[in-house]
């Protein structure tokens, strides 16, 4: 009679395979990047089928035209990109109701768009950190939530976006 | 008489056999939980340089639209016509009333279509944009 000769089950040794599981997290842990979106915030207007036109008072407005080729227009003075914070700084000091008036033509590149917002960006930065600094006595990243929204209703971003037009041929 | 301390018979120690089950309970939770959802962009696009940015804290809130440097406009995972942007931002509002579209927009692209786009965003209601753009240092 035959009889099959019992043998001892073979065995894998476990211990290890915890180290490799750890091994595997560790892995993904570091190889995962969290990529943090950056960019400029706006709000838009809302949609208004006709319309309203709203009387202001041209001092409270300052004009800014970008061209085609980006040349930046100030209430028809030329102005080059990099002077648009300290210009625009002085004057919403001189007077807080201002509303800048930003209007570009069709062709004008997105690039200097850009550029120009955050040099309007930047003043009101100056500004609101200017502020916050003399009020609380704090850099603006101190200060806490209602701070924070007496700093922004007290120096509001007045930014007009209007439509492009056709650049004239 | 002599005071003998009681020594219970079983051993004391925590079973070890059972973590790597556990570890790999984890490993499979996090690779689970893990939103990978990484949309193909189908359009070719460099964004500008900006210095006042700012880091948009809530990534949920976020829906994409990329422009590329030949106009064409994407949003999810299709190349959309300009005139059906303000259907889609509809939705995406109705899903979402807080959302934040985020403007990719390469850095060579004329204002016009941006205008456009943004045109359609108001009519959709969805104001709240923000401009992609990279850190300048």
């Amino acid at each position: 009679m035959f009889r099959k000769k019992k043998r001892p089950m073979a065995e894998i040794s476990s211990s290890g395979m915890a180290d490799i599981a750890f091994l595997l997290l560790l892995f993904f842990l570091v190889t995962t990047t969290i990529d943090v979106d950056t960019g400029i915030d706006l709000v838009l207007p809302p949609w208004v089928d006709n319309a309203e036109q709203v009387a202001v008072k041209s001092d409270n407005i300052a004009n800014l035209l970008v061209n085609e080729v980006g040349d930046v227009l100030l209430d028809e003075k030329i102005i080059g990109v990099p002077q648009i914070k300290e210009e625009m700084i002085a004057r919403i000091k001189a007077n807080p109701k201002l509303i800048i008036s930003y209007k570009t033509v069709r062709d004008t590149p997105y690039k200097i768009y850009i550029d120009v917002m955050d040099q309007l960006k930047m003043a009101y930065e100056a500004l609101r950190q200017e502020y916050s600094r003399e009020k609380f006595g704090l850099p603006m990243d101190q200060v806490n939530e209602e701070q924070l929204q007496e700093i922004r209703r007290t120096i509001p971003q007045r930014i007009s976006l209007a439509e492009p037009t056709q650049a004239e041929a | 008489m002599k005071f003998q301390k009681k020594i219970s018979s079983t051993t004391q120690g925590i079973p070890m056999s059972s973590l790597p089950d556990i570890i790999f309970m984890l490993l499979i939770f996090f690779m689970v939980t893990t939103v990978l959802r990484e949309v193909d962009v189908q359009v070719q696009y460099s964004l500008p340089e900006a210095v006042s940015v700012e880091k948009i804290d809530n990534k949920r809130l976020l829906s994409y639209i990329w422009i590329g440097s030949d106009e064409r406009i994407q949003i999810d995972d299709s190349i959309i016509p300009v005139g059906s942007i303000s259907n889609i931002a509809y939705q995406k509002r109705m899903n979402n009333p807080n959302v934040i579209m985020s403007l990719r927009i390469d850095k060579g692209s004329r204002m016009g279509i941006v205008s456009d786009v943004q045109q359609e965003l108001r009519r959709a209601d969805a104001l709240r944009i923000n401009y992609s753009a990279l850190v300048k240092l």
